[in-house]
């Protein structure tokens, strides 16, 4: 029950990957700040002509409650994601630094606060 | 409770990977999209979550019913925000099925062409006033009693969905509730009219956690792969033994003669809905099957000018700024 042609309009191709799409809206990523002074945080996705229409349906979506005072889109096909295979490429190195974290020394109680 | 009957895909992948895959998730680790995952895993997860966005949208419609002739303003607000919620499910649902590879095209094509269910409820017609209170108090409380242990299930954009959802939730199911004790304490007329709610949703909602266990033969994969946190009958019970207090304490009695409590079990006794009706409303025979899907489609179909047109405009704005530069 999709808009029967893939696209009315030759300027707006739908994103051509599979899955097939016909005339669907981009996906977009929408990121929502909590509370001043917190920073964005991906709260989930949502399909929007443009940015603009993006932001409006993110406020009816993701902030009927006040859940924001800020909100970001990002087209999702513009997001680049690190892949899960890259893990140990990635994250090993900094297991064998434990001396980053201020838990490695030891400092003498009668030193104080620290 | 929004999915019923989901048939969980038998997976044909290397042994070694699907052990590795099992150790993952008893270990309560939370699969992301890009993780591997069994071809078994995905399509059963996007026909569950599937179905449970789809009974989100559908389930606007005996609702949307009622809006316009709500007794009062406010009691038209809520209601509208309620709805409005069930729409923000479905889209927080269908997000999360998309990230498994199926577009949202291909999701309400499914819907559309009855490929894929919503839940049995929802062809259920919404008569009286007092069905809005029966429906949140019912319908949203089993729903509830499902979606709570669904946010520890093992995919990660799923439990994400539900989490949101359970905080919306349960003011859907006291907003219900509150309209069946007002219309408890009102006239007679109105005890009466909130007693035939009951009546008529009491058994229509026990179906909504899907056959009895010895009759469900697709638990045991999702369970392992825990995106079936309980089965079947486990919810039901909680369920019923959650419910009948709060109808004893609205002055109704559950339409059920054998309803007995059991000191036992420490849970009630129960009649078992019937079943034969469940499987026909599932096949397309329920009293509002037809009406249902097709205002979903006509729905669709008459949004269709304003989709290609926000997508048009799109195009022009940017074709704009770039000759602008």
């Amino acid at each position: 029950m999709s808009s029967p042609s893939p696209s009315a309009y030759p300027d707006t191709p739908p994103p051509d990957k599979e899955p097939k799409r016909t005339g669907e809206w981009p996906l977009w990523e929408v990121f929502i700040r909590g509370q001043h002074g917190l920073s964005h945080r991906h709260v989930g996705s949502l399909h929007a002509p443009d940015a603009e229409m993006a932001i409006k349906n993110a406020r009816d979506v993701y902030t009927r409650r006040n859940e924001g005072v800020s909100i970001w889109v990002v087209e999702a096909e513009r997001v680049t994601a690190s892949a899960p295979g890259d893990k140990e490429a990635l994250y090993d190195p900094s297991n064998s630094k434990v001396y980053r974290h201020p838990t490695f020394f030891d400092i003498p109680d009668e030193v104080g606060h620290m | 409770m929004y999915a019923q009957m989901i048939k969980s895909e038998a997976t044909q992948d290397d042994p070694a990977l699907l052990e590795a895959f099992q150790a993952r998730i008893d270990d309560n680790q939370k699969i992301e999209p890009k993780d591997w995952m069994p071809e078994g895993y995905r399509k059963t997860l996007i026909r569950q979550i599937g179905q449970h966005a789809h009974s989100e949208i559908v389930g606007q419609l005996p609702e949307g019913n009622w809006i316009t002739r709500a007794p009062t303003l406010e009691r038209k607000a809520i209601l509208l925000a309620k709805v409005q919620d069930e729409a923000g499910h479905g889209l927080y649902l269908y997000c999360a099925a998309e990230t498994l590879g199926v577009s949202r095209d291909e999701l309400f094509e499914m819907l559309h062409s009855g490929r894929m269910k919503y839940s049995s409820i929802f062809n259920y017609p919404t008569l009286t006033w007092a069905d809005m209170g029966a429906v949140g108090w019912l319908v949203d409380g089993a729903a509830i009693m499902n979606q709570v242990p669904l946010q520890r299930t093992s995919y990660g954009p799923y439990a994400r969905a539900m989490v949101r959802i359970c905080k919306e939730e349960s003011f859907h199911q006291r907003q219900g509730y509150d309209i069946m004790m007002k219309m408890c304490k009102g006239t007679d007329a109105q005890k009466k009219m909130a007693q035939d709610a009951l009546n008529r949703l009491w058994y229509p909602s026990l179906m909504m956690f899907g056959p009895s266990d010895k009759d469900s033969v697709h638990s045991e994969q999702s369970m392992a792969w825990k995106i079936k946190m309980n089965t079947n009958d486990e919810l039901r019970q909680k369920f019923v033994d959650q419910t009948v207090p709060q109808a004893e304490y609205l002055g109704l009695s559950v339409p059920d003669e054998n309803l007995k409590w059991n000191e036992e079990k420490g849970g009630y006794d129960f009649s078992e809905p019937d079943w034969s009706e469940f499987y026909d409303v599932l096949k397309g025979n329920g009293p509002c099957n037809t009406e249902r899907l097709n205002t979903r489609k006509q729905a669709w179909a008459d949004g269709a000018w304003v989709r290609e047109g926000m997508l048009a405009h799109a195009a022009k704005k940017r074709i704009a700024k770039v000759a602008a530069q």
